[in-house]
């Protein structure tokens, strides 16, 4: 079963802005799925008609088969929210933020309780159960939401931008928290800007621009769009002119680094055999972008410069757009 | 019963936290008022329907404080989770409308009910306060609440601005309080301006409330209780299309 169905999704604000015009997506059950488009590309519209906060122009939404229309309640008790803006009320204890969002989906004081516990240990937050939500800083209030969400063990969990503003190290162990509840079995549906996060979370991608959306795929499929990868490689020892490498193209950055593209073709472990045989050791090396951000930005730019939403066509070397 | 018992107590304990500004400045003007219009003004005004002034404004003044309280609440607290988006808390829950509504309301009773009992404390320091029918004064005190906690949800949901949920507080409801027949019977008022005092809705719960006390009345108490229960009717299946609509919730 799909635990989200999206069909010709269209919405026109009051003020004439169309900020949906058509968006079709399709979410597995049990998927860790991300939800990518630049600012403005109607993301968050179509999470806030998902989750009844906008009211929809157009267009069909399936929660688990049951249609929003249909049986709103029944769709909104699947799912958890965790909005973009803070919207919670900062003058509240953070436990009892947690305990009436439970009681407000009929789950008992005593139970919504344990549940808070559970959740505030489990993201670190079990210190400031009785302090107000105000005091919490950036990261805090960001687990504090994803606690929330959770309160009602929703089958659907839906994160727009749960990591904007956090440190590393918090986005890391929210990271780790995530892929745990989706283990479990909750399906998960993330709209970032920070493509690795999306890269190394999620399974299958959608991208979203200017209302439409322009590609829907599983992220092996679409990494795999990526004619050539470039890679900073760090030398252990000076070098001052660039060694012969063959088919390889390689640019000298500096005394102690290098710039390789490699094609499908081709294999990094090539490079390290021609350098080795050059007297050239690698220290360490690692990808010039991000592949999925090199690839989100060519496939903008290729919508763009065709003026449709083809964007079907191959991405060949993104690296030149960097 | 959950849900709606989570919200009912939510919104008592805000404004319980906040009790110096909430039950503390009507205690403060109700006992300004019975001194100045009691004490100093009153006892230059002879008796009205048989009543010194002091206690002939004793309902009216409860009422006032009630009818402003019970409204206030309402306002401030749904305005507030608006401008916060804390109200999405429920609206991406499976709650249904009637029970937000509710839970609004009950808050405003809540409030309504707990600021009428201290003005009712503080009037008894400035008159002896006998209760002439408790059916009624009880019926008219819990009517009024809703009906006012109603108006301010109505309120809140089309406020956009801080502005919004004063401007009726001070341009519209405080003008009919005053001309509801709290401080004077409007048989004291020429012919003319008796008849436009009929239009005013307050003036039925004013007087409903002092027959509930003083057991005099200038309107019909149950053409009062009528119009009172139409009211609510009225307002609450329009907050409830409000909230279907999204007015002010949802873009």
């Amino acid at each position: 079963m799909n635990a989200l169905n999206i069909k010709n999704l269209q919405k026109t604000y009051k003020n004439g802005v169309n900020a949906l015009k058509g968006v079709d997506l399709t979410v597995k059950e049990g998927d860790f799925f991300a939800l990518l488009g630049p600012n403005g590309a109607g993301k968050s519209t179509a999470i806030g008609i998902i989750c009844s906060l906008v009211n929809k122009t157009s267009g069909l939404v399936e929660v688990f088969g049951r249609d929003l229309d249909a049986n709103s309640a029944d769709v909104r008790m699947h799912i958890g929210l965790v909005p973009q803006e803070f919207n919670f009320n900062i003058f509240e204890p953070v436990g009892e933020i947690l305990i009436n969002q439970a009681g407000y989906y009929g789950i008992n004081r005593v139970e919504a309780t344990e549940r808070a516990e559970v959740y505030l240990k489990q993201l670190n937050l079990w210190d400031k159960r009785f302090g107000m939500a105000k005091e919490l800083s950036g990261g805090m209030k960001r687990r504090l939401m994803i606690a929330r969400a959770l309160m009602h063990r929703p089958k659907l969990l839906i994160l727009d931008e749960p990591t904007a503003g956090v440190d590393i190290e918090i986005r890391h162990s929210m990271w780790q928290f995530l892929k745990q509840v989706n283990a479990e079995g909750t399906t998960i549906i993330l709209t970032t800007h920070y493509l690795e996060e999306a890269e190394s979370l999620c399974n299958n991608i959608a991208i979203i621009d200017n209302g439409v959306t322009i590609e829907q795929t599983d992220m092996r499929s679409l990494l795999a769009r990526l004619h050539v990868e470039t890679f900073i490689l760090y030398l252990a020892s000076e070098i001052d002119t660039l060694p012969d490498c063959g088919d390889h193209s390689v640019r000298l950055i500096d005394n102690t680094t290098l710039e390789v593209d490699i094609n499908q073709k081709q294999s990094i472990s090539d490079i390290f055999v021609v350098l080795k045989n050059c007297n050239i050791d690698v220290l360490s090396m690692k990808n010039k972008t991000n592949r999925l951000e090199q690839l989100f930005i060519s496939m903008l730019n290729n919508k763009n410069d065709n003026g449709s939403d083809d964007s079907s066509n191959d991405i060949n070397n993104a690296t030149g757009n960097n | 019963m959950v849900a709606l018992k989570t919200i009912v107590v939510k919104e008592y304990l805000r404004f319980i936290r906040i009790w110096i500004q909430t039950i503390l400045p009507p205690a403060i003007t109700i006992g300004l008022y019975f001194i100045i219009f009691g004490e100093i003004i009153g006892s230059q005004i002879g008796d009205i329907d048989g009543y010194k002034y002091m206690d002939y404004i004793v309902p009216g003044l409860i009422l006032m404080a009630v009818i402003t309280n019970a409204y206030a609440n309402v306002v401030s607290s749904f305005f507030s989770a608006k401008f916060h988006h804390s109200i999405e808390e429920m609206l991406v829950s499976p709650l249904p409308n009637y029970i937000i509504l509710l839970g609004f309301v009950s808050g405003g009773l809540a409030r309504g009910i707990i600021v009428g009992i201290v003005a009712t404390i503080v009037s008894l320091f400035f008159s002896n306060l006998n209760i002439h029918s408790y059916p009624v004064t009880f019926a008219v005190f819990i009517l009024t609440s809703i009906l006012f906690a109603l108006a301010g949800f109505i309120n809140a949901a089309y406020a956009r601005s801080f502005d919004d949920i004063t401007i009726i507080p001070t341009f519209v409801l405080t003008p009919l309080i005053y001309l509801g027949g709290v401080f004077y019977s409007i048989k004291m008022l020429p012919e003319i301006w008796q008849t436009v005092s009929l239009v005013n809705p307050i003036l039925y719960m004013v007087n409903a409330f002092h027959y509930g006390i003083l057991g005099v009345s200038d309107i019909d108490v149950s053409t009062a209780f009528i119009i009172i229960i139409v009211f609510i009717i009225v307002l609450f299946y329009f907050s409830l299309r409000l909230l279907r609509l999204g007015v002010g919730l949802k873009p």
